[in-house]
């Protein structure tokens, strides 16, 4: 980053009389570096320090038990912890294929004129604010979940006995299928642009060798890209798993653990919005915890990500993770 | 144009090889020719254009077996779009339009009814810019192409990679780092590599698109030495802005030149070396003693 950025400074020292001295901007750069790194410190040590009261009354292990009930003294997050992770699962699990499905077609298949058009929309859907992706959900794909989704699902894969229970609308599936619908277009735009920049005398090499269409994307494509692919995963996953206000609208909010994908359940997010407003005490402590956890998560999930690439031998461009 | 082309004397009939057809220029070497005699493609007044706006047109000559054809002419007219033309790689701009026929043997290349990835194992191609997969090894990139076209036999892709490593000059290097990355290898050897990978599909014409023009003198060198040797294996038609390189390597040449209105047009067509001493057309004298492109 350093050394890119001293050129066009440097160059603009012989055509403009607002020239900066080396020095100068130097300072900048450290300047710069320092708030940001001054920031990250005192946003950790903030909630680290907001928290600190939960564990020195509750143990660590509150963090894991299961009962959350503020009245008897109980914080448990672990209803939360598995709405968190149950909710952006089932949204990766419907967005890694859609998405990348979708973002193969709009970098290969469809036609000059439809990929611009395409591509805006995408770009638009991914600059809604969550708010209105949580409004949409309470008033158009509840009533339709409760309706048909919710019980077609009961009765074609009740056996699994992950759909037991009354059809309410909301709840884990509707949920993680507004998160879905969210991060669909962050994977979307980002994954097209991965693949886009795919060397196209990469995808002429396998033509020429007699490939299939399919054949160049699955043995030439989709490797070259993979790392680039990561990062709109990881990006996805992380918006998915600290969704707020959209979550919090269709989930349902319950404090106990799910027992069906038709259950209302609760994210670290969700609760941390609900009860923010009347907490203190040892419940703000244990909210900020909360958020702790969260943050936990988001970084084990990104380095597992991460390190599955590297294992796989992902020398490919790790710039555009950087990118992305 | 194609109607001066004096055919090779077919290997039977024991005719004294004339000056014209059996004597390099350059080196003074006199060599047999055993190329059969018979066509593995002709050109028909092949034309391709780009959204209607015409690239190269009227195009026609006969690709010999066992031979090298070289595409020769200055910048913009039309080589490289005539030789892409001939494995069908516009398919992938949908504003291209290729006019006129081309057969491969019996086939005809643009019939609605030729499969184009079927066709491309048959005519294959090494391109200006080494391009080996990067995510793949040395011995994958070898057999890719064979993988693509349904091979699973360990044995046989074994035997496929050497062969066509030893064909391409690659394998007495690369033999004992079959797994590395094929971005470990030289831009030289990553050229070889590529041209193995045509090889082990075991096409029966190979594209080269100014095979050298990314390599220093060496590795151009020897690939050149390599594509005289592939001669005997593979017809070779090869697009190539240097002069000499033309004249090292080719048996045949086509001199093209983009015309007035900024098309490309076949000029002449006939053997390497009269085309680089007598040629029937002045431009092409003009080119070759290299008064301009």
């Amino acid at each position: 980053m350093t050394a890119t950025s001293s050129e066009p400074l440097g160059r603009e020292k012989r055509h403009s009389r607002f020239s900066l001295p080396n020095g100068g901007y130097r300072a900048i750069l450290i300047v710069g570096g320092a708030i940001f790194a001054a920031l990250v410190i005192w946003f950790l040590y903030s909630i680290v320090n907001q928290s600190r009261p939960a564990f020195s009354t509750l143990g660590f292990s509150w963090i894991i038990q299961k009962t959350w009930n503020p009245n008897l003294h109980k914080f448990g997050l672990l209803p939360f912890i598995l709405g968190t992770v149950e909710t952006t699962a089932i949204a990766m699990v419907l967005a890694v294929p859609i998405g990348l499905g979708s973002a193969l077609a709009l970098a290969y298949l469809v036609p000059q004129r439809a990929k611009v058009l395409l591509g805006t929309a995408v770009e638009l859907l991914a600059a809604v604010p969550s708010v209105v992706y949580g409004l949409w959900g309470v008033i158009a794909l509840a009533p339709l979940f409760r309706e048909y989704v919710e019980p077609f699902s009961s009765s074609a894969f009740g056996w699994t006995g992950l759909f037991n229970g009354a059809n309410s609308g909301v709840g884990l599936m509707l949920a993680g299928t507004i998160l879905f619908v969210m991060v669909l277009p962050t994977m979307v735009a980002i994954s097209r642009d991965v693949l886009a920049v795919v060397p196209k005398e990469q995808v002429e090499g396998a033509m020429a060798l007699g490939a299939t269409q399919w054949q160049v994307l699955r043995k030439v494509v989709l490797p070259e890209a993979r790392a680039g692919l990561l990062g709109a995963f990881i990006l996805a996953t992380g918006r998915a798993l600290g969704e707020t206000v959209a979550v919090a609208l269709v989930i349902g909010n319950s404090d106990y653990i799910a027992h069906s994908l038709k259950s209302p359940s609760a994210t670290l997010a969700s609760l941390i919005i609900n009860n923010f407003g009347e907490a203190s005490g040892t419940e703000l402590a244990a909210l900020f915890g909360a958020g702790l956890v969260l943050l936990v998560i988001g970084l084990t999930v990104n380095s597992i990500a991460r390190a599955l690439v590297r294992r796989a031998g992902g020398s490919g461009s790790v710039a555009s993770v950087a990118v992305a | 144009m194609t109607e001066q082309l004096s055919r090779p004397a077919a290997p039977t009939s024991p005719m004294p090889p004339t000056i014209e057809d059996n004597v390099n220029l350059t080196t003074g070497e006199v060599f047999l020719d055993r190329s059969t005699g018979h066509p593995v493609m002709q050109l028909k007044d092949v034309g391709v254009a780009f959204g209607g706006r015409s690239a190269v047109r009227n195009v026609s000559f006969d690709v010999f077996d066992r031979e090298i054809t070289a595409l020769i002419g200055p910048s913009g007219s039309g080589k490289t779009t005539l030789l892409r033309a001939l494995n069908r790689m516009h398919d992938t701009v949908r504003s291209a339009k290729v006019t006129g026929k081309i057969m491969l043997g019996d086939t005809d290349v643009y019939s609605g009814s030729t499969d184009p990835t079927l066709l491309r194992s048959r005519v294959g191609m090494v391109f200006q810019r080494p391009n080996p997969f990067p995510t793949m090894s040395i011995y994958e990139n070898a057999v890719a192409g064979l993988r693509f076209n349904g091979v699973r036999k360990k044995a046989l892709l074994d035997e496929a990679a050497e062969s066509a490593l030893v064909a391409a000059a690659l394998w007495d290097s690369v033999s004992d780092r079959l797994k590395s990355h094929a971005s470990t290898l030289s831009g030289g050897e990553q050229q070889r590599l590529c041209i193995a990978r045509a090889l082990a599909v075991e096409p029966e014409v190979l594209l080269m698109d100014e095979p050298t023009s990314a390599l220093d003198p060496i590795a151009t060198k020897r690939i050149e030495e390599l594509i005289g040797e592939l001669k005997n294996r593979v017809t070779i038609i090869i697009v190539t802005h240097n002069m000499q390189q033309a004249m090292r390597v080719a048996d045949r040449c086509a001199f093209l030149l983009m015309g007035e209105d900024r098309t490309g047009e076949l000029i002449e067509f006939g053997s390497a070396s009269k085309l680089f001493s007598e040629p029937d057309d002045p431009r092409t004298l003009d080119y070759v003693n290299g008064r301009f492109g």
